[in-house]
């Protein structure tokens, strides 16, 4: 990989009780990348992805973004760096309107002025428009995805972490969110934890596969999905 | 829209507010004047808890530990300074200080609602317990003895600079007034900067606050301690409308009742704990005249009822009435428009049929 | 020496009294997730059960380990059925709802019986020398007790039906009614046992301290702040907190005196919320909304 590397993890683990979720992880991302982080049901890239956003700290082991040690600092110190999040379960604020969920995103680094158009210009690009005097509570799950997605691309993040984002969506939705992230990639790094593969196929050029806390195998789409390795990891739990 | 009907009703209740202020002192008898003394306390009071808890979602059980405080802190501030307008600020100061301390080690923990209320409980009943075991010579703070469940008499304010000069009663209810309009202008104001946006959006979910980069912490900390300088100054004028401060004001009573104000008036908005307090004190004191009911059996059986059948309190849930009826009565005057303007034309749409 | 020991029997006694205020509070917030607030007035009705009845002439014995049990457990029972079961899983609307019922209680004692006490009962048993000075022979029969309650619920939760049923019930509540367990019975039956301790131990207290309406408040504090302290395990958390907490209050006020002895409890307490926030309550408080 060429350019500037801006995140790695150094021998990142994190245990509950005896089970070791994510295990001594070495995990590099280089600048302007959009990378794609897969694994079956219980293959530790949740855990992965609560260490990386400061949810969950470390048992042992670093986070380095850029040359912040962010192994078990708090979500907004996080944050602060400029990294959006978005969580796996839609993580909005239920009472508020659409518009304010994402003016609260703008205004946390903006002036009242600028986070005004910024929110104006959110709505419009996610075509919010039609619900954005709406309680996000009422919303519809997929929509809700989308007020969140908003929240983070209004904080004009340079590192944008999502977590399943199309969890719930309709197939147009799925298709719609794809195009948002390559937008989005157009002015940040991405890491996207997902288990859709046809949304993956869609929008990834790299690829890491976890199992068992580990890194299997990192590489293209389509190198890792003619893997043997890989396809016995998922074959082996695609009993649905 | 919902914002600007907001701010026309406080502005309606703040003119209500200076009608009452100057109207008042004409009305009512010197004992009633006195008496509104107290409930104005209680009033702040109760907005300092609608603050911290209705938008902030703090469920601080303990708000009287901050109001006693404050009324123990202006008192024997005045005694040993001989005026009393230094000694205001001392009682916000070490109001505000001590919830800023206190929230330290309770948000700085990330204890949950629950555990919060149970501790900010504890420690009121506990400076309960502590103040009633002063009443030895030996506790005292500088000039002033703390005396027991006695408590120490509270010097009456003084015009600021002239401490010979000393307020009579009616002037006291001025001041009162004057700091509870102020105070709910305040709380309005607050609750409509981005500080108190970020509040409600703390309230409604914490962790999305923290990824959008707010230490919720620090936030939660400055509203405990803004709402702890508030309940402060109510202290100071409870202190005055009483006369002394005893340690009953941080007994379990007061604390269940200031929950029982924002309860019935309704979390969420500021004007609800305000009339809450103010209608409790009158219903207290107007059973308080006969001893067949006992005030901790009202307040039980309000509290329960409350909880089961009233969650939002009454305010809320007026609005919300409020808004139904309203939407109703838009909508019959739109079909009823609509009927008319469809009997007008009855013409030509038959017209069109027979075409 | 034998002052050393006088003092060891005071320390271990603050123990053993902060046990027996907060083992019902324990039982029925480690078992349910419900903070009782009207933990206080069960203390309150145990010991106004002995007061009232040994007043009618009935053997102070029957009364505290019989009778008080008895009525405040069936009272907790009542209250379970008749309003906690309506709030299960609303933990702000529970703590609410039973402040309530203290007031209520407070209320209704007040209204029945007035605001003072009516008589007090003496302690029985009398003093026992330790060489120069003496204990109260009451205050040791205490300690005995609160040893025999704490290993009766050890045993109760660990090894008869209910405690295991109950313990399921707690964990997976559906799983548990799918099995045929009647879980709001169990829920009733806990609540109930909870009460029972509380309206033991306040029969217990009510020789030392006698009864008055409001002396529940007394005890709450105290109670809560075992519980918080302790945690998650009921008895574990109970007992290791009420040494901590009690021997501290001990020594603090054996060496200045109670005031500062209390002061010492409460800045321990919130200094070790402070240092162990997850450790101690973790598991408990942190999903609770």
């Amino acid at each position: 990989m060429t350019g500037e590397i801006v995140l790695e993890t150094r021998n990142l683990s994190r245990h509950f009780g005896g089970v070791v979720a994510v295990d001594r992880v070495n995990f590099t991302l280089w600048d302007n990348e959009l990378r794609c982080l897969i694994g079956p049901n219980g293959a530790g890239k949740s855990t992965f992805f609560k260490c990386l956003t400061g949810q969950l700290s470390p048992s042992e082991g670093d986070v380095v973004i850029r040359d912040f040690h962010a192994g078990g600092r708090q979500p907004h110190e996080v944050s602060r760096l400029g990294v959006g999040i978005k969580t796996q379960v839609p993580n909005v604020f239920d009472g508020l309107s659409a518009e304010e969920n994402i003016w609260l995103a703008a205004r946390r680094w903006q002036s009242a002025k600028r986070a005004k158009v910024v929110t104006d210009q959110t709505i419009e690009r996610l075509m919010l428009g039609d619900i954005r005097k709406d309680h996000v509570g009422v919303l519809a799950h997929g929509q809700r995805q989308w007020v969140e997605l908003g929240m983070v691309v209004a904080a004009e993040p340079w590192l944008v972490l999502l977590d399943e984002p199309t969890a719930g969506m309709t197939q147009e939705e799925v298709v719609r969110t794809a195009e948002l992230i390559r937008e989005i990639n157009e002015t940040a790094t991405i890491i996207v934890v997902e288990h859709d593969m046809q949304f993956i196929r869609m929008i990834a050029n790299r690829v890491t596969v976890f199992h068992e806390g580990k890194i299997l195998i990192e590489d293209s789409m389509d190198k890792v999905s003619q893997d043997k390795r890989v396809r016995e990891v998922y074959l082996g739990h695609r009993q649905k | 829209m919902i914002r600007s009907r907001e701010v026309r009703w406080s502005l309606v209740a703040g003119a209500i507010g200076i009608i009452f202020l100057f109207a008042a002192p004409q009305v009512f008898e010197l004992f009633a004047i006195i008496n509104l003394t107290t409930v104005l306390a209680l009033a702040i009071l109760a907005l300092s808890l609608g603050l911290v808890w209705g938008y902030g979602g703090i469920l601080c059980f303990g708000q009287t530990t901050f109001f006693g405080l404050g009324a123990y802190a202006y008192t024997i501030a005045a005694i040993n300074i001989g005026e009393t307008t230094g000694p205001i600020f001392i009682a916000i100061f070490v109001a505000a200080a001590f919830a800023a301390i206190l929230g330290y080690f309770i948000f700085y923990g990330r204890v949950s609602d629950v555990y919060l209320a149970v501790i900010t409980l504890t420690v009121t009943l506990i400076f309960y317990s502590l103040l009633r075991r002063t009443s030895g010579p030996e506790y005292k703070i500088g000039n002033a003895l703390l005396g027991g469940f006695n408590g120490v008499t509270s010097p009456p304010l003084n015009v600021p600079g002239d401490p010979s000069n000393i307020l009579f009663p009616e002037h006291v209810f001025y001041v009162a007034m004057a700091a509870l309009i102020l105070a709910y202008f305040f709380c309005v104001w607050l609750t409509r900067t981005h500080f108190g946006r970020v509040m409600v959006a703390i309230r409604e979910n914490e962790l999305r606050a923290e990824l959008l980069g707010y230490d919720i912490r620090l936030y939660k900390l400055a509203l405990f301690a803004i709402g702890g300088g508030i309940a402060g100054m109510a202290g100071v004028l409870f202190a005055n409308g009483i006369g002394r401060v005893t340690p009953d004001i941080f007994n379990l009573y007061n604390t269940a009742l200031t929950i029982i104000w924002v309860i019935v008036g309704g979390r969420g908005t500021l004007i609800g704990p305000i009339l809450g307090a103010i209608a409790l004190f009158y219903l207290i004191s107007g059973l308080g005249t006969q001893a067949t009911v006992n005030n901790n059996l009202v307040l039980g059986i309000v509290l329960i009822v409350f909880v089961l059948l009233v969650p939002r309190g009454i305010v809320p849930g007026v609005i919300g009435i409020w808004d139904r009826t309203q939407a109703r009565s838009k909508l019959l005057r739109k079909e009823k428009r609509l009927r008319r303007r469809r009997t007008t034309r009855q013409p030509e749409p038959e017209a069109a049929n027979d075409g | 020496m034998d002052l050393a020991i006088a003092l060891a029997l005071q320390v271990i006694y603050g123990i053993a009294n902060l046990v027996l205020v907060s083992l019902g509070l324990a039982i029925i917030f480690g078992m349910m997730r419900v903070i009782n607030l009207a933990h206080g007035e069960f203390i309150m009705l145990g010991g106004y059960t002995v007061v009232v009845s040994t007043n009618h002439g009935v053997n102070l014995w029957f009364a505290m380990f019989i009778l008080a049990p008895v009525v405040v457990g069936l009272i907790g029972v009542i209250v379970e059925r008749v309003l906690i079961r309506f709030l299960y899983g609303r933990m702000v609307d529970t703590l609410l709802a039973t402040w309530g019922l203290s007031l209520l209680f407070i209320g209704l004692i007040t209204t029945i019986f007035g605001a003072q006490t009516a008589t007090t009962i003496s302690a029985p048993l009398g003093p026992v020398p330790i060489g120069d000075y003496t204990t109260s022979g009451y205050e040791l029969f205490l300690i005995f007790i609160a040893i025999v309650l704490s290993v009766l619920v050890y045993i109760g939760l660990k090894f008869t039906k209910l405690g295991l049923v109950a313990r399921g019930t707690m964990q997976a509540a559906d799983m548990a009614s799918a099995l045929g367990v009647s879980t709001s019975k169990v829920y009733a039956i806990t609540f109930g046992l909870g009460a029972a301790v509380s309206g033991f131990a306040g029969a217990l207290l009510a020789p030392i301290t006698g009864v008055l309406p409001t002396i529940g408040a007394t005890y709450i504090a105290k109670a809560f702040i075992t519980v918080i302290s302790g945690g998650a395990a009921i008895l574990a958390g109970t007992t290791s907190a009420s040494v901590l907490l009690g021997g501290i209050n001990g020594i603090v006020s054996f060496g200045i005196g109670p005031t500062m002895g209390e002061v010492a409890l409460l800045v321990v307490a919130i200094i070790l919320l402070r240092l162990m926030p997850r450790g101690i309550t973790g598991r408990f408080f942190r999903k609770s909304s």
